[in-house]
């Protein structure tokens, strides 16, 4: 993998620090994903709890290197706001996915994956597979 | 027939009622939800007015695509999504007619509630805004005042549902008993086109 073919990775929480934490997080725990792009989306465009389409379709759009981007997100409108974008069509870069996974442990998963060299398909699997894990 | 002109003031009007409604929606909100629902939609519908106004679109179907567009980028909550595509797949529906009917709006609006179904993953009977817009969708054929009239009765008949989507689910029991915010705005957003074809004595 080429570092300009990563898969972009954004994370769309209803919160700001939140959102910032986990990509810090998915980074930190994949050592040597500097090179992996992890944009976070989170809260409202005036730092308010909640849902930016604008902030969801900017942070897509800083990661996209062409390789595709998948995007995780936490709760009810974050889940339906990337809906609604990708139902659009023109909002999100192509090759923009929204993967079905836990957030704090498919971002994990999905920016080892990606560091990696894996392909969007790839990523999509390892972040899903974070279902799986039981922690009891 | 109803034009652009027409849709437009539909929107203007829904933006007036959400902004009387506002507190009510929320006190609604926050038995059940996060206490946001009023003052989410009077940001987006504010916001849908500013635009329709400087952009100034010339077909009903652009009326409602642009009003979608505009919910889905300020609201910040699940009701911005969920109308957005209500308007937008309504509007699409619509196509570039000048002018379109009662049946065909009907049969438009139908499509746009289609389009909230898939996105939400809800049915008739979940306690959502579904529980409004399907009835009115049903009775327009009869005519405006059937559609607000079978809106406000859905909306009404939330209360004794027990929820099953959104947020409100995590609440189980617990909802049953409250009117969902959401089958009172699309309530309102149904009695407000009933309104605007009354001024114009559709």
């Amino acid at each position: 993998m080429s570092e300009d073919r990563a898969v972009g990775i954004v994370l769309v929480s209803h919160s700001a620090e939140v959102a910032a934490s986990v990509a810090a997080l998915a980074k930190g725990l994949s050592g040597g994903a500097a090179a992996v792009p992890v944009a976070p989306a989170g809260g409202t465009g005036d730092g308010g709890l909640g849902t930016s389409a604008e902030l969801i379709a900017a942070a897509a759009a800083s990661v996209d290197r062409g390789a595709g981007v998948a995007v995780l997100t936490d709760l009810g409108s974050a889940v339906l706001t990337v809906k609604a974008l990708l139902a659009e069509g023109d909002e999100l870069p192509d090759g923009t996915r929204l993967v079905d996974a836990p957030f704090v442990e498919g971002a994990v998963a999905a920016v080892v994956t990606a560091a990696a060299g894996g392909d969007l398909d790839a990523v999509e699997a390892a972040a899903a597979e974070a279902y799986a894990y039981r922690k009891v | 027939m109803l034009d652009a002109d027409f849709f437009r003031r539909w929107m203007t009007a829904t933006a007036a009622s959400v902004d009387r409604e506002a507190e009510r929606l929320t006190a609604l909100d926050s038995a059940i939800g996060d206490a946001d629902h009023g003052s989410n939609l009077q940001r987006g519908f504010t916001a849908v007015t500013a635009v329709l106004e400087k952009e100034a679109p010339q077909t009903p179907g652009a009326v409602l695509t642009l009003a979608g567009r505009q919910l889905i980028s300020t609201v910040g909550g699940a009701s911005g999504p969920l109308y957005g595509t209500l308007l937008r797949r309504t509007g699409k529906a619509l196509g570039d007619a000048a002018e379109v009917g009662t049946e065909r709006l009907a049969e438009a609006l139908r499509a746009g509630v289609d389009g909230v179904m898939t996105l939400g993953g809800a049915a008739p009977g979940d306690k959502t805004m579904i529980d409004a817009l399907v009835p009115a969708v049903d009775a327009l054929a009869t005519g405006f005042a059937a559609a607000r009239a079978a809106a406000e009765e859905g909306a009404q008949a939330t209360t004794p549902l027990q929820a099953r989507k959104g947020r409100a689910s995590y609440l189980g029991e617990r909802s049953i008993g409250h009117q969902d915010p959401g089958a009172t705005s699309s309530a309102l957003l149904i009695a407000a086109l009933a309104d605007t074809a009354e001024a114009d004595g559709e």
